[in-house]
């Protein structure tokens, strides 16, 4: 079943036909001060999809990003045009329940950042908030988000240990693990891989491939080839603009934007 | 001329070293100095017992209660209200002139003599709001001495919690409220811990602030409303008005015990929480 409707979603181009898309990015702009960071930028994400995101630095990659789960409302300095919707409704309505969009849009970020707890607690803190006080809840939770991070079989013994003390690769799969408990629809990555070494990245990979069953997958890479291994639709950024955008196949085999084929062949960036 | 750089390096750290010795001798020199003219007068006795004829016999016991209780009020009082402020400052303010405003205002708090605060103290709780002298106004004059330190320290500390820390809470679904309570004040603890220890200490210590505030009755305080004598203005006392030396080295000990095994329960206290968390 799933299945056939990944291969839906990949024959379909946008806009998307019968599958609804997840999150609809429509004429989004962002600007820190008087800095413009994203321009108008038009851009679906689909359900069971693995989007990556790609562009040299401060193309506004990351700027998108937080906006998806607004995490940008905390800099003082932010403000946004356009709309981003999930599910139809647009998350910056002033009604939006933040807490409860960030639950639903997960974020792992570059650097991995295990609270100074354990490793247990690092994955049950954000289904407590979310109001889950069953021990056994929390403890399947636990194994599971453990386990489709492919972490569980290295830590199972030693859930009380701190999450610090696990190594850099272990760490991410850790924060991983961390937001797949929150149980999320959209699963934003940023740059998950840029300080690990390659069989860590290669185990967070993996990890995609099985999560994007259930997930909308948002990868932002420095990484051209993890991009085109790794996902299925591929982004160009570039200044803050949205360049380009479509099947990665196409995107990396055939560019339509010269500037999409200088920076995938590496001449810039 | 030119010195070898192992030769500067090697007067370097003996300087260093000559230092830090001179710092760690004198306050060697002043602690045995108490307690070798101290310890000896100590006994079960002298801690449980009131003082007769001006505090020349018998014991502190009414000044051990009365320390006790001022520096309980001092802190219970200071503590919330300073890690309040640093939280409000740090989590819910953009820098600006307000913050600013603050904690220039805290830093003067903090340069300004104790006797300038004992003197507020008399003017404002004793006289205008007439608690008289007091438990309850030496404590509430020395929670305004230690607030700038319990502000200053839990700041720190507060800022030192990495900012990823906050986005990692934000990012899992915290309100700003959860993201400063469970997170942030939750790994800045033992800095702030550090920072009630050592207002704990200058409560403790306290002298000209509580003189003026607290009183100098000799008798066990029944509740704080009423005068009562600490430690160190019974010390005072004794020494200035050459009453007993051997008591008032006495007391010195009894104080100066009091505050290390403070200092050190506090740390122990703290490596274990830290350990664990």
């Amino acid at each position: 079943m799933t299945q056939v409707m990944e291969q839906i979603v990949q024959s379909v181009p946008q806009p998307a036909g019968p599958v609804p898309a997840k999150m609809v990015v429509e004429d989004f702009s962002a600007s820190f001060g008087e800095m413009q960071v994203l321009k108008r930028v038009n851009l679906q994400i689909m359900p069971c999809e693995r989007l990556a995101i790609i562009g040299p630095a401060s193309s506004g990659k990351t700027t998108l990003m937080r906006s998806l789960n607004r995490l940008n409302d905390m800099e003082p300095q932010f403000s946004r045009e356009g709309r981003i919707q999930l599910d139809g409704h647009d998350i910056y309505h002033p009604q939006t329940d933040v807490p409860a969009l960030r639950r639903r849009v997960g974020m792992v970020y570059a650097v991995p950042t295990p609270l100074p707890w354990s490793i247990y607690e690092n994955i049950t803190y954000g289904p407590r908030l979310a109001g889950v006080t069953s021990r056994q809840r929390l403890d399947a939770l636990v194994e599971s988000s453990l386990r489709a991070s492919f972490l569980w079989d290295e830590v199972k013994d030693r859930l009380d240990m701190p999450g610090t003390d696990l190594s850099g690769g272990q760490q991410q799969r850790l924060c991983l693990s961390r937001v797949l408990a929150l149980e999320p629809e959209v699963l934003l990555l940023d740059e998950p891989c840029s300080g690990l070494d390659p069989i860590s990245t290669a185990r967070i990979e993996e990890a995609m491939v099985e999560l994007k069953r259930k997930y909308s997958i948002v990868l932002v890479t420095n990484n051209t080839k993890q991009a085109a291994r790794a996902s299925d639709r591929t982004a160009f950024f570039l200044m803050g603009e949205l360049i380009e955008c479509g099947p990665t196949v196409e995107l990396f085999t055939n560019p339509k934007h010269q500037r999409t084929s200088d920076y995938i062949t590496g001449h810039f960036g | 001329m030119r010195i070898a750089p192992s030769i500067t390096q090697r007067i370097a750290v003996s300087i260093m070293w000559t230092l830090a010795a001179v710092a760690m001798g004198v306050l060697a020199f002043i602690i045995t100095y108490i307690l070798w003219h101290g310890l000896p007068h100590l006994s079960w006795a002298f801690l449980t017992e009131s003082p007769k004829s001006m505090g020349r016999e018998g014991g502190v016991f009414p000044m051990i209660v009365g320390t006790l209780w001022v520096t309980m009020l001092a802190v219970v009082i200071a503590a919330p209200v300073g890690v309040a402020t640093a939280i409000y400052l740090t989590e819910y303010t953009h820098e600006g002139k307000m913050t600013a405003a603050i904690r220039f205002g805290a830093d003067c708090l903090a340069g300004i003599p104790s006797i300038i605060f004992g003197l507020f103290g008399f003017v404002f709780f004793v006289i205008t709001l007439g608690m008289g002298l007091s438990v309850i106004s030496g404590a509430l004059t020395v929670a305004l001495m230690v607030l700038p330190t319990i502000i200053r320290t839990s700041e720190e500390a507060i800022r030192a919690v990495p900012r990823a820390y906050r986005d990692v809470a934000y990012g899992l679904g915290s309100t700003r409220w959860q993201m400063v309570t469970r997170v942030v004040v939750r790994s800045a603890l033992p800095g702030i811990a550090t920072g009630v220890v050592l207002s704990v200490g200058r409560s403790i210590s306290e002298t000209a602030a509580v003189m003026l505030t607290a009183g100098s009755a000799l008798g066990l305080p029944q509740s704080i409303f009423q005068s009562s004598r600490t430690l160190s203005l019974h010390f005072y006392i004794l020494s200035r008005e050459g009453i007993s030396m051997t008591n008032a080295y006495a007391t010195a000990s009894v104080l100066i015990i009091a505050i290390m095994a403070i200092n050190l329960s506090a740390y122990w206290l703290m490596r274990r929480f830290v350990g664990k968390a």
